[in-house]
């Protein structure tokens, strides 16, 4: 007997138990389910996850210290390619931490052009969001549910900023040009399809029995554990915390516009995936106020093109689709920062993944990563 | 809007820094501040409304517990460690939240340029694992007590601190 096909089966011995083996399996950086170039590597025994040590950096281009190098109008651009998903959102932080120290009044209606602009940045996020988690689970159809309504809403972003993606078009001060003539029409068809699509979304997932199979009581996490780890946004509001910088420091006009803050019950992946759904919702109402209170008037504030804020550090902060993205900003009085350090969401979330995964099993091992909502652009900076 | 004309134009970028004024929160919490760090000799001040305490970094620990067990401050969020290269000074900038009273201050400890060693405080709150081995890898700071400082930003050989002032900016090195 020879050859590669032979296998041997001995008597069966109650005595002697199964051995089993804990074995390092590598996942990434080049793996579709991580959502960009992550790599993590799990230890595994049978399928259950020992242990999982996350590897990042792989996008590391060090905007921190570019930062240190540029004028302040031109920082903006790279704050676009941080979180590459909710670009809008990313750009008002970095200009309101400067209008902050530079004490700049930005006026009324370009307060409103940036509300109703990150909003639905938000709700194009979730949508995303929405899509690459049902691809998680298996579910081909919502990605393309999810990217047929974000579609709108990039077209709207390309009819007001000129691009669908990295737009800069906040400026320190206000925005770069005024909304298009046709801005009040297409909003309010908008409001009208997304409300039709996020319906629509929500009753094709959300109750599913398979889905719910997947996600129910998978990668809990409790308020304690989560607020230690630094975890904000909508994987917070999954413990029961019901934080949200919109409420908790409101900037720009949210203390005028009504509105409630979703929270889950058990910080399992199914109540992180349906606070973002029910968040959409919220912002589908917050931007219906504030395209009513619209009003008109100027766009900038007058600043200089070359500015120079007084010496002194700031901090400013804002509800990002992902969570509490801030920025920490030392000024020495000259026309270049002297430091930028970004605080984003994401990085506490992936590390919140060593306490997740522990004891999962390796096939929800994706599903959890999935409904944690990174993006590694904003990670590794 | 109408084009400012040169005359008009108002200049609010020459200006001495912003003045805002102190909140009585703000003030009661500095007062806080310095009832539950008294006997550690805390620097109180402020600056663009943020409360900041500064401390002695071999208080760290002692003074994080404090600020996280209080009662009043309830700090339990560390929402960001910021590492800020003033040539002759590291400062360790500790922004923290407290999710149960709504506040935010801040922390901060100066650490000399020669051989930079801070305590780690992993043990008061996990969150500070990343921030510690960023912090670690971008600018040469020993975090003392962190279990494990391997490079996270940067690649396994990588040389020189790219976070520091005195690391040439557009010199890289190739794979």
């Amino acid at each position: 007997m020879s050859g590669i096909g032979e296998v041997t089966v001995g008597p069966f011995r109650p005595e002697r138990p199964l051995d089993t083996v804990e074995m390092m399996l590598n996942m990434g950086p080049q793996h579709p389910s991580t959502h960009g170039v992550f790599r993590m590597v799990l230890w595994i025994d049978g399928e259950r996850i020992v242990d999982v040590e996350p590897h990042i950096g792989y996008l590391h281009r060090g905007s921190e210290k570019l930062c240190e190098g540029e004028i302040y109008s031109e920082i903006i651009t790279l704050f676009d390619r941080l979180d590459y998903v909710s670009n809008f959102n990313n750009e008002l932080v970095f200009c309101m931490a400067v209008e902050k120290l530079a004490a700049i009044q930005v006026p009324e209606r370009a307060q409103y052009i940036r509300l109703i602009l990150c909003e639905l940045n938000r709700i194009a996020s979730h949508l995303l969001f929405y899509g690459t988690f049902g691809l998680d689970a298996g579910a081909m159809t919502p990605i393309l549910y999810g990217f047929r309504d974000r579609e709108k809403v990039q077209s709207l972003f390309e009819a007001v900023s000129g691009a669908r993606l990295m737009h800069n078009y906040f400026r320190i001060g206000g925005v770069k040009q005024d909304l298009p003539a046709d801005f009040r029409d297409r909003m309010t068809w908008l409001l009208g399809e997304l409300r039709r699509g996020v319906d629509e979304c929500d009753r094709l997932l959300t109750f599913g029995e398979v889905f719910l199979a997947r996600t129910r009581d998978v990668g809990n996490i409790d308020a304690q554990t989560a607020i230690g780890l630094g975890l904000t946004g909508p994987n917070l509001r999954a413990t029961g915390v019901p934080y949200d910088v919109r409420r908790a420091d409101p900037y720009l006009v949210y203390d005028r516009l009504e509105f409630d803050i979703p929270v889950g019950d058990r910080g399992d992946c199914w109540d992180r995936y349906y606070v973002r759904v029910q968040e959409m919702r919220q912002s589908l109402r917050i931007l219906e106020q504030a395209l009513g209170q619209l009003p008109e008037g100027p766009i900038m504030a007058p600043v200089r093109r070359i500015l120079r804020p007084p010496k002194g550090e700031v901090v400013a902060h804002a509800e990002n689709p992902r969570g509490d993205f801030g920025v920490y900003l030392v000024s020495d009085g000259t026309d270049k920062p002297y430091r930028v350090k970004v605080r984003p969401p994401s990085f506490c979330h992936l590390m919140a993944l060593k306490h997740l995964l522990r004891d999962c099993y390796v096939a929800d091992c994706v599903m959890v990563l999935g409904s944690l909502d990174v993006v590694l652009g904003e990670v590794d900076r | 809007m109408p084009a400012p004309t040169a005359g008009q134009r108002p200049r609010p970028h020459a200006q001495a820094p912003a003045e805002v004024p102190i909140s009585e929160k703000a003030k009661a919490l500095a007062q806080l501040l310095q009832q539950t760090l008294a006997d550690l000799g805390p620097d109180i001040g402020g600056s663009l409304g943020e409360v900041v305490a500064t401390v002695a970094p071999e208080h760290l620990p002692e003074v994080a517990r404090r600020v996280k067990e209080s009662p009043d401050l309830a700090g339990d969020l560390l929402w960001c460690l910021s590492l800020v290269d003033y040539q002759d000074r590291f400062e360790a900038v500790y922004h923290v939240y407290s999710t149960q009273k709504n506040h935010r201050f801040v922390l901060k400890a100066g650490v000399s340029q020669g051989e930079p060693h801070l305590p780690s405080v992993m043990s008061v709150w996990p969150g500070a694992d990343w921030y510690e081995r960023e912090a670690h890898d971008l600018f040469g700071v020993v975090f003392e007590g962190h279990p494990n400082l391997a490079p996270l930003l940067l690649y396994e050989g990588f040389e020189g601190y790219p976070g520091r002032r005195s690391y040439p900016f557009y010199d890289y090195q190739e794979w």
